[in-house]
């Protein structure tokens, strides 16, 4: 049987940038025993080696697009680079985008690779989600659920 | 009478440097008149929000300056308020805090030296361009920057902002079990770094000196990394507490970080170059070995070089971590027992990207009153000023486009880290 795993990635100190953290919590606790989930900061080599292998790996992350802020944007990112509008190079020298790209270079991206974007309203310094942020998280979570084929839903 | 020959240079978003800011350079009948970094990353108040808080959440908060070097800030904060208590931790917890801190070198110099730097001296665009022609190189930094991961997880309980660190030491000590664990990877981790070194040396480097004064910690017997005395190359050797003594910071108005100058006004660099000139002969025999075979200076004053110097580093980080594991005794007790006191206390450490000197003022009930926290960064960017006014002056008959990526490369030999100078790039070149 194929690895799935789900990557919720974000800073927990900068507002609606924690949306892709959230959502990969959220789905650890509704099916714990079915799902590999990794929580994380935006970092490359921790991706690479959180997704190497897997049959499918859905990575979470927040966006910020000047779409309505909750909006789940949604990337397969198989064959194709993300995006560069939502997905902008992060302050760590490499975004998501260029990590994906980095991987699939070097032959490290799993059979599939899907990528969920919460549209944020608020990235300043502070732990807490914004009320459209949460709705965001909220339908996240459920995209991840369908596109892991879970069956232990709620 | 005839008018002036400007010429105006724009790039608004300067890649491959760890956070946000801009450059520009402005050239007036083909001389340069003036050069300035601008930062626009939001200040980050980090002094401020440490007043009022317990000594004890320093190295927490600090922590979170920087996603790349939260060890270097831990480690300087911690230092500070045991110095502010006056406790000194035991030998085990001090050879602990240095194997950590080898990790962050580690993670630092292979993002540095493989993702940031390299592409510039073989023409690619970025480490993606970069990887799609020679995946092997990249697999390998990618490597050695697990390693530093593995390291920083064992010891720190993850990544990044490790959270294991407290003032007085380590809430709990890895086993000599568990650092056995970390010996295969960092043997070849090293086998790795020496190749990083071999490659490096093989680029084109243009033969450029800097001429101002390095500074960096200096230790008796060992390559400084989590202590030391602060020294330089024209003399100076003064205790850690006397640091504000010998230089200041003054605020520019185009940027939101303070620029540090020597007392007397004079630019200085820190960083791989400065530690590299004042501790190289207290190198392990292989860090020594590789840079001798392939001929790299002491001192080496060449910034470009310094990816190289970057190398030689990467493998003493991992030599350094394979002996103190080999030699780690499990300490009687994680941390030392404290007590607040009232005070001042200092304390400085090698960051990757240089000195990085933090003081506190507590309360007797160790609340902090005061915070002064100066990066690496800061106390580099009049240097990067100077030697990008150097550069301009030399290559200012190219075109825009490759005047850009010149100066471009000659920040990125500093590695700098403007979320942590934020107390710091697109790039703007004014040919006016």
């Amino acid at each position: 049987m194929t690895r799935t795993v789900v990557i919720g990635v974000g800073n927990s100190f900068r507002g609606d940038d924690a949306a892709g953290r959230e959502v990969a919590r959220r789905v650890r606790e509704r099916v714990s025993d079915e799902l590999e989930v990794v929580v994380c900061e935006l970092e490359p080599t921790r991706l690479i080696d959180a997704w190497d292998g897997a049959g499918l790996a859905l990575v979470v992350d927040a966006v910020a697009s000047d779409a309505e802020p909750g909006t789940v944007h949604r990337f397969d990112a198989t064959s194709d680079a993300l995006p560069s509008r939502e997905f902008r190079s992060s302050t760590h020298a490499l975004g998501i985008g260029e990590t994906i790209e980095l991987a699939r270079a070097i032959g490290k991206l799993p059979a599939r690779i899907v990528v969920l974007g919460i549209e944020g309203e608020t990235f300043g310094s502070g732990t807490e989600l914004s009320a459209a942020a949460q709705e965001g998280v909220e339908r996240a979570v459920e995209v991840v659920l369908e596109e892991a084929g879970c069956t232990s839903r709620r | 009478m005839s008018t002036p020959k400007r010429r105006t240079i724009k790039t608004d978003y300067l890649a491959r440097v760890e956070g946000e800011g801009a450059m520009s350079v402005r050239l007036v009948d083909g001389k340069v008149d003036e050069v300035e970094l601008r930062i626009f990353e939001p200040p980050r108040f980090f002094e401020a929000l440490l007043r009022g808080r317990s000594f004890l959440e320093a190295p927490d908060i600090t922590s979170r300056i920087c996603g790349i070097c939260p060890v270097a800030y831990q480690m300087s904060a911690v230092n500070a308020m045991e110095d502010v208590c006056g406790v000194e931790v035991s030998e085990p917890i001090r050879l602990l805090r240095r194997l950590l801190y080898c990790g962050e070198w580690i993670e630092s110099h292979a993002l540095h030296v493989y993702m940031l730097h390299a592409p510039d001296f073989l023409g690619y665009e970025g480490a993606v361009e970069m990887a799609r022609e020679h995946p092997d190189v990249v697999q390998r930094g990618l490597s050695l920057k697990k390693t530093g991961n593995e390291l920083m997880i064992v010891i720190g309980g993850r990544e990044i902002h490790p959270v294991n660190v407290k003032v007085g030491g380590f809430y709990r000590a890895p086993t000599r079990k568990e650092l056995g664990t970390l010996v295969e990877p960092l043997e070849r981790a090293r086998e790795a770094a020496v190749e990083t070194v071999r490659w490096t040396a093989g680029f084109e480097f243009p033969e450029r000196a800097v001429d101002c004064e390095l500074v960096a910690l200096t230790e008796p017997d060992a390559y400084a990394i989590e202590d030391g005395r602060v020294a330089s190359d024209r003399g100076l050797d003064v205790a850690v507490d006397e640091y504000e003594q010998h230089f200041y910071e003054e605020h520019v108005a185009r940027s939101n970080a303070l620029h540090s100058r020597r007392t007397g006004g004079g630019t200085y660099l820190c960083g791989p170059l400065a530690r590299y000139a004042l501790g190289a002969e207290r190198l392990s025999p292989l860090a020594r070995e590789v840079a001798g075979e392939v001929g790299l200076e002491v001192p080496c004053r060449d910034a470009f070089r310094s990816i190289v110097v970057r190398g030689v580093e990467l493998v003493y980080a991992c030599d350094e971590a394979l002996r103190l594991i080999a030699e780690y005794e499990e300490p009687d007790a994680p941390a030392a027992d404290l007590e607040p006191r009232a005070g001042v206390g200092h304390g400085a450490t090698e960051a990757p990207r240089g000195l990085l000197y933090h003081r506190y003022e507590l309360d007797a009930e160790g609340t902090i009153i005061d915070a002064k926290i100066v990066p690496p960064t800061a106390q580099n960017q009049l240097a990067i000023e100077e030697d990008l006014r150097q550069v301009v002056d030399r290559y200012h008959e190219l075109s825009d486009d490759e005047l850009r990526h010149v100066c471009e490369q000659a920040i990125r030999n500093y590695d700098p880290c403007i979320s942590c100078a934020t107390h710091f790039l697109d790039l703007e070149i004014v040919r006016a």
